[in-house]
């Protein structure tokens, strides 16, 4: 075992009944890294992770965590912990009692059980609330609490569930840069899902993207960013004009539209981003459907014979009306080389 | 007469419909008269103190208090995990399974009483107080799931997966995290449960036999005999032990949001 393969999923499949959620999914976590299982509603990121802590049983395949074979262990004996995205504190335990919680079932008790509680609360900020019960507390104050009493159970991995979709935006702000950082500094391999693409890039190491059950694409942020290798990465990452190619066209809704540039041979696809898009100037013409002001930029939507597109400019540009017609072009030499289409 | 004078007299003729038989009853058992009358003829405690005398009133409230707490107990022990399958498992028919164990309250008692007269006690040779605890345990299990099922309802289900996370077994998830948040709900059907018993008439008439009485028969028997105040006597106190049970319920658990 290598510490590059320190969790890994060897053909995991997960089906509920019939329904086959996740077909033979093979994945590799470092020691140490903070991952993100990004995807839609529904693609599996949340079965995945349920399947990692023990509370499904994988159809088949197995999951090996630390050179040992955990598949058929129960979740009571895994060395994982799971935050809620309800965060799942106990209501009648206050703070400390819920922290407490699994060192007791582990036989810790006196004095080491106190320290090993407080410095789980100083972690995460939340010394002074030790005697509040879960009602009393914020949300953010609780997800501080759910996080402190899984990690005061030193587990080899803590998976985290949606963890900033209950709060409010600056606490998102807030919790993130938190979690980056009680992972840095106990250099706990984390994996957290999410469906925010925005939370992910921001937080994670690496980021592995799902699509109904299979795995998209897997890579850095700036490389998911940059380079999204399928159509529907491209989409989520915010590549809205998104056309499968084929030699030297596009196909759009209105049939095949010749293009030129240094494309690659195995590219399927082309994908731009608003900002991308040239306005004022090009081969092509578009009448402006609708138009909004994003404060450093404005946006726009535009009818035109390759579909609708959407394009972004400075907003101290002055603005088109409704109705106006623009000249536009597609630079072949921003646009994201796509591996696979298909897949929106 | 305007809308404003019609409401509160309303609401007093209500108020008096609901609490006049209750007043009516407590001032007949203060009655210093040889009978039952209204209203009273003097006052006196001669009655409330003829109450503890009277041999049977003492064997039957023995008999109704058992009933009452063992057939709770008996009832919330079938019940707290029939309710915990119903809640947390998608259980085949749930739907039927809660008519089922809803039935006891919708079927009138009489002929819940005939029925286990006729096809357990008398084929079977059950004992009468076997019967009758039978009777009121099956009683006393709608509210048992009723109330049980509300408070787990209201109680998110994930906890337990996060204690199993924290090393529980699913068992003792059970007892560590569901118990202790149910405790409310899991006493307010005990005291529903107790007071239904307790109050039972038409299922213990028919279960009733020589020497084993509940105490609301054992008070129509009584009647029967003699016509003396001590029954309005004992009726105001079984009223008014009933009414400090859910005022301490309410005050120490605020009773009224499990009902």
């Amino acid at each position: 075992m290598s510490d590059s393969r320190f969790l890994s999923l060897e053909k995991l499949t997960l089906s509920y009944g019939k329904n086959v959620a996740v077909p033979e999914m093979d994945l590799d976590i470092a020691k140490g890294e903070l991952v993100a299982l990004l995807g839609p509603s529904g693609c599996g990121k949340t079965t995945t992770m349920r399947a990692i802590a023990g509370l499904m049983e994988p159809a088949s395949g197995a999951i090996v965590l630390d050179g040992a074979n955990i598949t058929r262990v129960p979740a009571n004996k895994r060395p994982v912990g799971l935050v809620f995205q309800s965060y799942a504190l106990f209501p009648h335990l206050n703070v400390y009692e819920n922290v407490a919680f699994g060192l007791k079932l582990m036989g810790v008790k006196g004095k080491d059980l106190e320290t090993r509680v407080n410095d789980g609360l100083k972690t995460v900020g939340l010394s002074q609330y030790a005697t509040r019960k879960p009602a009393e507390l914020s949300g953010g104050q609780q997800q501080r609490v759910s996080l402190a009493r899984s990690m005061v159970m030193e587990p080899k991995v803590l998976l985290l569930d949606e963890p900033l979709s209950n709060l409010d935006a600056r606490l998102r702000l807030e919790m993130r840069t938190e979690l980056q950082r009680v992972q840095k500094e106990s250099g706990v391999t984390m994996i957290f899902v999410t469906h925010d693409q925005v939370e992910a890039l921001a937080m994670a190491d690496r980021i592995i993207v799902m699509l109904d059950g299979h795995i998209e694409q897997i890579g850095t942020p700036e490389d998911i960013y940059n380079n999204p290798a399928s159509d529907f990465v491209a989409d989520f990452v915010g590549f809205e004009n998104v056309f499968e190619r084929v030699g030297d066209t596009i196909k759009t809704a209105n049939g095949d539209v010749a293009i030129s540039g240094d494309i690659d041979d195995a590219t399927k696809g082309l994908a731009w981003r608003p900002s991308m898009v040239t306005l004022g100037e090009g081969p092509y013409e578009g009448t402006v459907r609708g138009t909004s002001f994003a404060g450093g930029t404005r946006e726009y939507l535009l009818d035109t014979p390759l579909g609708q597109i959407k394009a972004e400019c400075d907003a101290a540009l002055p603005a088109h009306d409704f109705g106006a017609v623009l000249k536009f072009d597609l630079p072949v030499a921003k646009a994201a080389q796509l591996a696979r289409t298909g897949s929106l | 007469m305007s809308n404003k004078l019609y409401a509160p007299i309303i609401l007093l003729l209500v108020l008096a419909f609901l609490i006049g038989p209750f007043i009516i009853i407590i001032a007949a058992s203060l009655s210093a008269g040889e009978t039952l009358s209204f209203p009273p003829q003097g006052l006196s405690l001669r009655w409330v103190i003829k109450v503890f005398e009277v041999e049977s009133f003492r064997a039957s409230f023995g008999i109704s208090m058992f009933l009452a707490i063992g057939g709770t107990i008996a009832a919330l022990i079938l019940g707290i995990p029939a309710s915990y399958a119903l809640s947390r498992y998608k259980v085949p028919g749930a739907e039927t399974i809660r008519t089922i164990v809803s039935s006891p309250i919708i079927v009138p008692g009489i002929i819940v009483g005939l029925a286990l007269l006729r096809y357990f006690v008398v084929p079977f040779n059950f004992g009468i107080l076997f019967a009758l605890f039978l009777a009121h345990t099956a009683l006393i299990l709608p509210y048992a799931v009723r109330v049980v099922s509300a408070s787990l309802t209201n109680l998110r289900s994930d906890i337990e997966e996060a204690a199993v996370l924290l090393g529980c077994s699913r068992v003792g998830a059970f007892f560590r995290v569901v118990m202790p948040n149910i405790r409310g709900g899991i006493l307010a059907a005990f005291i529903l449960g107790f007071v239904t018993s307790f109050n039972q008439v038409p299922v213990s008439l028919f279960l009733s036999g020589p020497g084993v009485r509940t105490l609301p028969i054992d008070m129509l028997s009584y009647m029967e005999i003699t016509y003396d105040p001590s029954v309005a006597a004992l009726s105001a106190l079984l009223a008014f032990m009933s009414l400090g049970i859910v005022f301490l319920a309410e005050r120490f658990l605020g009773f009224s949001r499990y009902v």
